[in-house]
């Protein structure tokens, strides 16, 4: 089914565009998430580049979406439109978004190259904290009180038309040869250096693009729930889209994509379970924390499956069919 | 110049909690070469643990003596240790060969379970933390503000640093603990379970951790299941800062790093740097010895054989 | 003689032990040459030294003319020296076919624009690899197990593999660090085989580490040998079989050295 992700890529859009002229009359609660489903599809995926293709485990995804989302929006409140069509003015903010986040990116990227595992997790979350305080400072964007966004651009089809960029990019970008060394530098370093293959350029290429998908979601959300504030963008919201990446198995695309539908929607229906009389205290009680089960999760998992719930069958590897001469 | 010296003292006071801290996070890297993300959650649950048992230790032992101050100090040290030798013996035991990765994520895991179920079982929001000692400023100092909170947080850690010393340089278990940062197979020819020395390790930073939640608790006295996750980033920041693996180093690593934050909160106005950036600063200092001497302050290279 | 390899007056220290000191070697071009010595001699060090995986404390490495100290190993790379690993270092989550196409990444004219649009160009250039990756395992009999997962394959075969994506880098000298270990007598035979079959086919210079001396002998024309980071001894296999220096140096070993 992924053989052809430039068909894919058509007929996603296609898709999008068709349902997108129906979605009207859709139940806002539903609407809204379906949105988020596909926002958390392009951060999910495009942190899967980076901690699951190139395994460079970062945990600061939610700063590059905070500088995209904060630059987005800025740029919509503050640039005036000059009588440019309402998308164009929206695409270039989301743009925008997405060229900071990947300046944040390249930001991190470079002084972290050095970096391995844990200290390179630590070093990404400080920096996406660092992000949230700078935010917190900006008087313009509201500092911490938030940031109030007029226009709600976002609608069903940019999200999946982007979430659909941001999977035939990815995809394609590690389905080539030159897409086998980010799997090089995940799998050994030394071996992937000693190959030829420039481990730093993998590295920067993943950490600038991945913050630049990043950028764009943020774009895409701040123009969604039209408000934004620095701490939603903290440390939760990193490992919210780490555990899509982990849970969905890293580097497998298809799994990601599966588990940030599922987690999207697991709130939903937590929300509901706790909602129900009938249930045990205790029941209804973890179910309202949906974070302890979250922690509970990747324990279990890493215990029991580190692979992920769908293992490493990757379903986007092909190897090419070699005929015999 | 006074305001200098008292930046200090309130800056040793603060780095005084990080390098207790900062020791756990040094001494398990130092034998598994991992990070224990969950370390700062388990200040926090210590600051609990003082918070629920002062009321009755001190119906025992004496309102605000100093019986019941080191009474409540020990026993929250004593379930912090339990607490860290479960934690080891259940998850990162089982995942002693996997790949790092597959640790530190377990590591997160374990961070948020601690943070979460204490906004469960503690409540999400802030408590006030009781009085245990008779804080106030100590008087004849001139303009100095020195408050008694401020002498018992560096006498105390002052105290657990000597017997941590002890126990590394005397004890065969501290022994052991040192020959297996040097090389494991060494180490089981002490004739020690390595096992049991892993435990011990757990055991003993958690503890510190513990005191450092209490000593932390009765100079700030509110306490929130939150309060881990800044003061344990920032102790980790003080080991790296140290050159992880080290102790001493993780001692002069918090320290330094208390006295860094203060100063630049303290001094905010003339070096133009808002005092709201104050939790930025670790991290700066972070990216800083990681760009320019990743082996920290006192570390020895640890180099990849190839 | 053309030196393809000089190497100058290098040492290199970790902490206080001087793991290589005052090395002087060369290799020429299209040469066969071993490098020996006992456990912890330094053999790897040297290795690592060339493919710039550490850099020498002082001393000069030279190929084709031009130092290579302080290069970044990707470009030593580059320059024509590939390698394999004494603790073999596939890329493990890769099968036998990849492995080898990652080597090639570096001779890939496109970047990631051909990789995103995939237009006629790029499609030529990866049919074109895939053909030269099957062609390089065919010769070595690896291209059965192509799909296989490397972690998969038998240590002999894993060690194959390795010499097989390191020559996919197009090296005009390959290092080789302990190849023969862990493989039988047969395979040992069909690896000397190899050995002298790829510096033919190839007309490659070939630096070898070995701890089977057979192996060792009946590969390399000229022989150098190590001891405590040390140059011992140097000279055709048969001048270091009687040296006897060699032999007090491997005495201390437990393991004799079936000399
Ligand atoms: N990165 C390093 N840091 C510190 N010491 C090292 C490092 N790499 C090698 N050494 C030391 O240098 C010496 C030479 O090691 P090397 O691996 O080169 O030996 P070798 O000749 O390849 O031995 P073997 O036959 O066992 O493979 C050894 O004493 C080793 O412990
Ligand atoms: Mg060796």
């Amino acid at each position: 089914m992924f053989e052809r992700p430039k068909t894919l890529f058509a007929v996603a859009v296609a898709l999008s565009f068709a349902v997108s002229k129906f979605s009207g009359g859709v139940n806002p609660y539903y609407y809204d998430i379906i949105l988020s489903i596909g926002i958390n599809i392009i951060l999910a995926v495009s942190l899967n580049l980076v901690n699951g293709h190139t395994g460079q485990f970062s945990l600061g995804h939610a700063g590059f979406m905070a500088a995209g989302a904060y630059t987005a929006a800025a740029f919509t409140t503050f640039v005036p439109p000059h009588h440019i069509a309402t998308t164009l003015f929206f695409l270039l903010a989301l743009f925008a978004g997405g060229l900071a986040a990947a300046l944040a990116g390249l930001a991190v990227g470079v002084p972290s190259l050095r970096l391995k595992g844990d200290y390179l997790a630590i070093v990404t979350l400080g920096f996406g904290q660092i992000i949230v305080v700078i935010l917190q400072n900006i008087d313009a964007v509201g500092a911490s009180r938030g940031f109030s966004v007029a226009s709600g651009y976002t609608n069903f089809f940019w999200t999946y038309f982007f979430a659909a960029l941001t999977v035939y990019v990815i995809v394609h970008l590690v389905d080539s040869t030159y897409g086998r060394g980010f799997l090089a530098v995940r799998d050994d370093e030394i071996a992937a250096d000693a190959m030829g293959i420039n481990t730093t350029k993998y590295k920067v290429v993943a950490f600038t693009l991945g913050a630049f998908f990043a950028g764009i979601a943020g774009g895409l959300y701040a123009h969604f729930k039209q408000f934004i504030s620095p701490d939603g963008f903290d440390f939760f919201k990193s490992v919210d889209i780490v555990v899509m990446v982990i849970l969905g198995g890293m580097g497998n695309t298809a799994g990601v994509i599966f588990a940030a539908v599922l987690l999207t929607i697991l709130p939903e229906w937590l929300r509901t379970v706790s909602g129900c009389t009938f249930l045990p205290h205790w029941l209804r009680d973890v179910a309202q924390n949906r974070m302890i089960l979250y922690s509970l999760l990747l324990i279990v998992l890493m215990l029991t499956r580190p692979q992920g719930l769908f293992g490493d069958a990757r379903l986007f590897r092909r190897t090419p069919k070699f005929k015999k001469p | 110049m006074t305001e200098f010296i008292q930046q200090l003292i309130n800056g040793l006071s603060l780095g005084a909690i990080y390098a207790l801290i900062a020791l756990g996070y040094t001494m398990v890297y130092g034998i598994l070469r991992f990070i224990n993300f969950a370390h700062g959650d388990v200040y926090m649950v210590g600051a609990y643990m003082g918070f629920y048992l002062a009321p009755s230790i001190m119906r025992g032992f004496g309102q605000k003596s100093i019986a019941s101050g080191i009474v409540i100090l020990v026993a929250a040290m004593a379930i912090c240790a339990a607490l860290g030798i479960v934690i080891e013996r259940l998850v990162y035991r089982p995942l002693r060969n996997r790949p790092k990765l597959t640790v530190l994520i377990t590591a997160i895991g374990v961070s948020l379970f601690l943070e979460n179920a204490g906004q469960y079982v503690f409540g999400p929001d802030p408590k006030a933390f009781p009085d245990i000692i008779n804080d106030h400023a100590i008087e004849g100092l001139g303009d100095l503000t020195v408050t008694v909170s401020q002498v018992l947080v560096l006498a105390v850690t002052v105290a657990l640093l000597l017997l941590l010393t002890w126990i590394v340089k005397k004890t065969k278990l501290g022994m052991a603990m040192r020959a297996l940062s040097f090389n494991p197979v060494a180490a089981s020819l002490m004739g020690i379970n390595n096992d049991v020395v892993i435990a011990f390790t757990f055991g003993l930073g958690s503890a510190l951790a513990a005191a450092a939640g209490i000593l932390f608790a009765i100079s700030y006295p509110s306490i929130d299941p939150l309060m881990g996750i800044l003061p344990g980033l920032k102790a980790f920041v003080a080991a790296v800062l140290g050159g992880i693996g080290n102790i001493p180093g993780a001692a002069l690593g918090g320290v330094l790093i208390g006295l860094v934050e203060t100063l630049v909160v303290g001094y905010s106005d003339t070096i133009h740097i808002p005092s709201t950036y104050r939790d930025a600063v670790a991290f700066a200092i972070l990216i800083l010895i990681l760009l320019f001497k990743p082996t920290g302050l006192l570390g020895a290279a640890d180099r990849e054989k190839v | 003689m053309n030196p393809l390899l000089e190497i100058r007056d290098c040492t290199v220290r970790f902490g206080g032990l001087k793991a290589v000191s005052e090395l002087n070697f060369a290799v020429g071009e299209g040469e066969l040459a071993g490098l020996i010595g006992p456990n912890g001699a330094g053999k790897t060090t040297v290795f690592n030294l060339i493919t710039g995986v550490y850099r020498p404390t002082s001393g000069d490495i030279r190929f084709a003319g031009k130092s290579v100290v302080g290069r970044r190993p990707y470009r030593i790379t580059a320059r024509g020296i590939a390698r394999t690993f004494q603790n073999i270092r596939l890329f493990a989550s890769l099968t036998v076919f990849e492995n080898v196409r990652a080597a090639f990444i570096m001779h890939l004219s496109h970047g990631i624009f051909h990789a995103l649009w995939r237009g006629p160009g790029f499609a030529r250039e990866e049919a074109r690899i895939d053909a030269q990756v099957m062609e390089l395992l065919e010769i070595f009999h690896l291209g059965e197990a192509r799909d296989a997962l490397c972690k998969s394959l038998p240590y002999g075969d894993q060690r194959r593999l390795e010499i097989v994506r390191a020559l996919a880098t197009r090296p005009k000298l390959l290092l080789l660090d302990e190849p023969a270990a862990g493989m039988n007598p047969t395979e040992k035979q069909e690896l000397m085989r190899l050995i002298r079959f790829t510096q033919e086919k190839f007309n490659i210079a070939v630096l070898l580490v070995e701890h089977d001396m057979r192996v060792v002998m009946g590969t390399c024309h000229r022989i150098a040998v190590l001891d405590y980071g040390v140059k011992i001894a140097e000279g055709a296999p048969d001048e270091i079989r009687k040296n006897p220096k060699v032999i007090e140096a491997y005495l201390g070993q437990e393991e004799p050295a079936h000399a």
